[in-house]
């Protein structure tokens, strides 16, 4: 089922509430994760104009199937970018990538789509069209809905419109890197930098066979000057190989591709998680001054629980996985939190359809 | 109200932290939007988490409203209190609890000022959300009101720094919403929580990130003809790809009322002052204020001043909030307003603004957050004049009405609250409505946290699923069943 308009997805909802069939809403359909549903997969795909780009404004607003790397094409063409490059952005949509609140390397600087979306537009389960927050950066009047929809996972309803902040392109990049095969080293190297006002875009983590690097991105007119004094850094704390790479967009597109496998766990950690999770997996691509970390592991149930079980308590979410596995993606919460997501699951979809049961704590 | 709730309150809190005599509830009939009182029956100050849950929990069995108040420097009427309800007033829960520098976290409870936070991490470390009223407010207001500040151009908003809260729910329950990490399992009810203006529960420990502090902080002020072309100024600097710290302008009489005060040595009866502040990383910083200066001439400012050093940059913050104290110099009394519209709107809203002050024959000074579009319109008026205080009140109505035909919003930063209420209509649907409702009522299906704030019109929460059940609002004809 393909609605084309907002209105059409909402009535389409309602029949499909009043009839109580479950439904998979979807995007690009790039990203499978969480637990499997047999029901009706409801496209985004005709939902797919860029309704305004206000230059001027720094603002635009998207249509939910809008697929992201037309969008970043559309801004960039006016010298701006929505700051968001999750790890596969070729067929993934605008209102995929919010609900699975994906994100990638830029993040460290700009947020998630938490951050940088300014409203949206849901249609629920009872064919109710709701619409919160507005088309302006700064916004205060009535309840955030956006963030509760960013990262619900296609549960409480179908995400149909965007409303996201921009920012501009940078000038120039160019990125500092240092490397070490000690854990330990590369912990206190990332913290030692994110502590400072380096105003990097991106400070990440590449960890495979035994041995890392630490990444460090400037996007500024000054970027070369910036990443060589970086650089300088990385040697006084105890990195090997420091140099600055001019040339770096591939390099980054790598730090993307590998969030993405046949197995992927992605742990909520702190800074100071670095050398557990490089111990836990054989390969790790990591935000560190976020706390942030996509572990790759075999694609088997022992891998995965082994590593949940290395890296307790932090909440570890299981992505990319065979379908086995998936049915337990999910960390546990907060039991009290749990109990409030239910109610808020009960109240936005009210026949149930969205994706029941497969959300944390069986919602 | 019956007086046993009021008994059970004394005994959790102690008899020197609950007030029930006159007296003692004035200090709290107000916050900071002071055209707004109500005595509450109570008023109690818990020192714990574990006092503010058996507070919420004696509310809940009593079935008796309450409402969080922090510092009360809240501008929306937030903390206004319910008559015959509830106060609870965080203010004695200034302890910071953690300070994780390597994680870039600090844990605090939220009666604990928002400078406060900055001094704990300082001086590597700041804390970027920075209300005017920074001195004074409490973290836990910032939480409910989605505090910004002069950088959250730059920096963003409360919501942007907020990874964790612990949470009393209206029901008295005790829950943890995030920690110290980022992405939690589940919904991102913190997201949906801070902004909520007290209607979700009340934040009884909060966890923010903190930010390395800036290499280095460089400030101008430049002077123009008009607002007009101060605003072009600004639209040429974001459109050069600059993000400032700050980028701040008043018009005319604001200029004029701020200097009474401040004596900074600013131009009376120029059209527009403009502060620009660039912090970062040095050299990037250096290359871009050169640019910024020269785009402020390129507009049209023939007098851009620098400041030489921390004194004098101090100076001119001190100008640029000053305005609003300032405004009591050339007025008895005055609105604040704090609506926002797209920033290419600058023009046409100000614009709108002079006519309508002129249709009006009051005076409107302007203050605004110039890089996100929140404009501050000051609508001056005499109380003692009969009348006076509808028509100025009518004129910020109107001068909203501006805001939203613009295409933006009724409120930037200070909140719904009591004040703004009404307004909402003019900016969501009832369908939209209808879904904040869902929310609220996910938290709070009683309808006891801060009832009547925020929505239009009172609703209540029908049950999912369940028997109906009169409301004990709804027998007294004072609500309608949502």
């Amino acid at each position: 089922m393909r609605p084309g308009t907002a209105e059409e997805a909402a009535e389409l909802l309602r029949v499909l509430g009043e009839e109580g069939r479950p439904v998979r809403p979807c995007g690009g359909g790039t990203k499978p994760w969480g637990p499997v549903l047999e029901g009706a997969d409801v496209e985004t795909g005709a939902l797919d104009r860029i309704l305004e780009h206000n230059v001027g404004d720094f603002t635009a607003v998207l249509e939910a199937g809008v697929r992201l790397a037309d969008a970043q094409d559309a801004f960039a063409h006016h010298g701006q970018m929505l700051a968001l490059d999750p790890a596969l952005d070729g067929e993934a949509t605008v209102g995929g990538v919010m609900a699975t609140s994906d994100s990638g390397p830029l993040r460290h600087r700009y947020g998630s789509m938490r951050d940088l979306v300014v409203g949206v537009t849901v249609a629920l389960s009872d064919g109710t069209l709701a619409r919160s927050g507005g088309k302006v950066i700064k916004n205060v009047a009535g309840y955030d809905l956006a963030k509760l929809f960013t990262g619900s996972f296609g549960t409480l309803g179908l995400i149909v419109r965007v409303a996201v902040r921009l920012h501009p392109l940078p000038p120039a990049t160019a990125t500092a890197a240092g490397a070490s095969d000690d854990p330990e080293r590369l912990g206190a190297a990332a913290r030692a930098l994110a502590a400072l006002p380096l105003e990097a875009d991106c400070l990440d983590l590449d960890w495979r066979h035994g041995t890392g690097r630490l990444l460090v991105r400037f996007g500024s007119a000054a970027a070369g000057d910036q990443a060589a004094t970086t650089v300088k850094r990385m040697g006084d704390l105890g990195l090997e190989g420091c140099a600055v790479l001019e040339d770096d967009d591939e390099l980054w597109m790598a730090q993307r591709v590998h969030q993405r496998g046949d197995c992927v766990l992605k742990v909520s950690g702190r800074a100071s998680d670095l050398p557990d999770v490089c111990r836990a997996a054989g390969a790790v691509v990591g935000r560190p001054a976020l706390g942030l970390y996509w572990l790759s592991l075999p694609p088997d149930a022992g891998a995965v629980a082994a590593a949940r079980e290395a890296l307790l308590p932090r909440a570890c979410t299981l992505l990319d996985a065979p379908e086995a596995l998936r049915a337990d993606a999910w960390a546990a919460p907060d039991p009290g939190a749990l109990a409030v997501m239910a109610r808020v699951k009960e109240r936005f979809d009210p026949a149930r359809i969205f994706r029941p049961g497969t959300f944390v704590g069986g919602i | 109200m019956d007086g046993r709730l009021a008994e059970r309150l004394r005994a959790i809190v102690g008899a020197d932290w609950c007030y029930t005599a006159e007296h003692q509830l004035r200090t709290y009939e107000s916050d900071g939007l002071l055209q707004y009182s109500e005595l509450p029956a109570v008023a109690v100050l818990p020192g714990s988490a574990e006092q503010v849950r058996a507070c919420v929990k004696a509310c809940a069995d009593a079935g008796v409203p309450w409402v969080a108040r922090g510092s009360g420097s809240g501008l929306s009427g937030g903390a206004l209190p319910v008559a015959d309800g509830v106060l609870i007033v965080t203010s004695r829960m200034k302890r910071v609890l953690e300070v994780d520098l390597d994680n870039q976290r600090v844990c605090v409870e939220p009666g604990v000022t928002n400078t406060a936070v900055s001094t704990a991490v300082a001086p590597d470390f700041f804390y970027p959300p920075d209300p005017s009223s920074q001195i004074v407010c409490s973290i836990g207001g910032n939480v409910a009101e989605n505090s910004g500040g002069a950088h959250c151009f730059k920096y963003g908003f409360t919501t942007n720094y907020v990874c964790g809260l612990e949470v009393v729910l209206p029901d008295g329950e005790l829950v943890t919403l995030g920690g110290r990490e980022l992405d939690p399992p589940g919904y991102d009810l913190l997201g949906a929580f801070v902004g909520s203006e007290g209607t979700l529960g009340i934040a009884t420990k909060v966890w923010l990130r903190v930010l390395p502090a800036p290499e280095t902080v460089k400030t101008l002020v430049a002077f123009f003809d008009s607002t007009h072309a101060a605003g072009e100024a600004v639209s040429q600097i974001v459109q050069a790809g600059v993000v400032p710290g700050a980028i701040e302008m008043m018009d005319r009489t604001a200029i004029e009322a701020s200097e009474q005060m401040a004596h900074a040595g600013y131009p009376v009866g120029r059209g527009a002052a403009l502060l620009v502040e660039l912090d970062g990383a040095e050299r990037e910083c250096e290359a871009r204020f050169d640019e910024v200066v020269a785009l402020c001439e390129r507009c049209g400012s023939d007098d851009v001043r620098v400041a030489r050093d921390e004194t004098e940059r101090q100076l001119f913050w001190k100008t640029r909030k000053a305005a609003f104290p300032a405004m009591g110099r050339i007025s008895p009394n005055y609105f604040v307003q704090d609506g926002v519209i797209p920033r290419t709107k600058l023009p046409d809203v100000l614009e709108a603004i002079d006519g309508l002050a002129e249709e009006y024959g009051m005076v409107v000074a302007n203050v605004f957050h110039a890089g996100d579009g929140n404009l501050h319109p000051l609508v001056c008026f005499d109380g003692r004049n009969a009348g006076e205080a509808e028509r100025a009140e009518e004129l910020s109505g109107r001068i909203l009405d501006a805001c939203l035909e613009a295409g933006g919003s009724i409120t930037g930063e200070h909140g719904v609250g009591i004040d703004k209420k009404k307004h909402m209509p003019k900016m969501f649907g009832e369908p939209d409505l209808d879904a904040f409702q869902r929310l609220r009522c996910s938290f709070d299906p009683a309808g006891l946290a801060n009832p009547g704030k925020v929505m239009p019109t009172p609703r209540l929460c029908g049950e999912v699923p369940g028997v109906y059940r009169q409301h004990p609002l709804e027998a007294a004809g004072l609500a309608e069943r949502f």
